[in-house]
């Protein structure tokens, strides 16, 4: 443990959209590969498909074009329309740590006519710096700042 | 912003190389231009550089200046989750408000 603690604030996003909360939740889970930029992924291969599978339990990862699979994290909460809970399980160096837990939150409630508040919250940001696995990582962290950079770049590139 | 200076400072090998060698614990500049194949200047130059963006942090001990990876760096993590889920939700948005939002296959057709 270390001598302090740092509890970084949440992410929080909140915006409207012109579609009903049943067609934004189908949307940001089933059509998550239609929206989800594809510079942003974790391992060596580039991204194919991006899933978050339906249900409780279910998985949410990315399919690289090497055919690899890389987890990301699982669906914690699954009550359409209204909200989405899935727990992001990727470490500050860029892996897949299933010890890890921070929590992504989306709400989505109906604000008039075909329109939809979606309320969007990561929490548990702190945990990203008191994971073993993390620890270990930054031993042997080839690729880990790397991969970053290159989805970063990308980013700014595209 | 920050966490941008964060990225850009990690764009250089040889300073990514001083950050890794940090990540394996506190070290003073003399050990670590020892593990690395540049000057001793140079080193203090990348750790200068680190130190700005938010990096790394550094303390006297005794006559020499100790550099370890900043237990704040977390700030990073989170500037860049944030600007990340901002660029994701847009095109979330854009997603959902097009016709193309009722898809449910994996779509890879680019659009003009």
């Amino acid at each position: 443990m270390t001598s302090t603690t740092i509890r970084p604030a949440a992410i929080r996003k909140t915006f409207t959209v012109r579609a009903t909360p049943e067609k934004a939740f189908r949307v940001f889970t089933a059509g998550f590969d239609g929206w989800w930029p594809k510079t942003h992924y974790i391992g060596s291969s580039p991204l194919k498909t991006a899933v978050i599978e339906p249900g409780v339990g279910g998985r949410w990862y990315g399919l690289h074009e090497d055919g690899a699979e890389n987890l990301w994290g699982d669906v914690l909460a699954w009550e359409p329309p209204a909200r989405l809970l899935l727990a992001w399980r990727i470490t500050g160096q860029w892996v897949y740590d299933p010890d890890l837990l921070t929590e992504v939150e989306v709400r989505f409630t109906a604000a008039g006519e075909a329109r939809t508040r979606v309320d969007f919250e990561h929490r548990g940001l702190e945990r990203f710096g008191d994971s073993d696995a993390a620890r270990q990582t930054r031993l042997s962290m080839d690729g880990g700042w790397g991969s970053i950079l290159e989805s970063f770049q990308a980013a700014a590139n595209g | 912003m920050t966490n941008a200076k964060a990225f850009a400072a990690l764009a250089d090998p040889t300073r990514r190389e001083v950050f890794e060698h940090l990540a394996r614990g506190p070290s003073a500049v003399g050990d670590l231009a020892q593990g690395l194949p540049v000057s001793r200047p140079a080193v203090s130059q990348h750790l200068k550089v680190l130190k700005e963006a938010g990096l790394v942090i550094d303390r006297p001990e005794g006559a020499r200046r100790v550099y370890q990876i900043d237990p704040h760096g977390l700030g990073q993590i989170r500037a860049w989750l944030d600007q990340f889920w901002d660029t994701a939700l847009d095109a979330f948005k854009a997603a959902v408000e097009s016709d193309a939002g009722h898809s449910e296959t994996p779509a890879n057709e680019d659009r003009p």
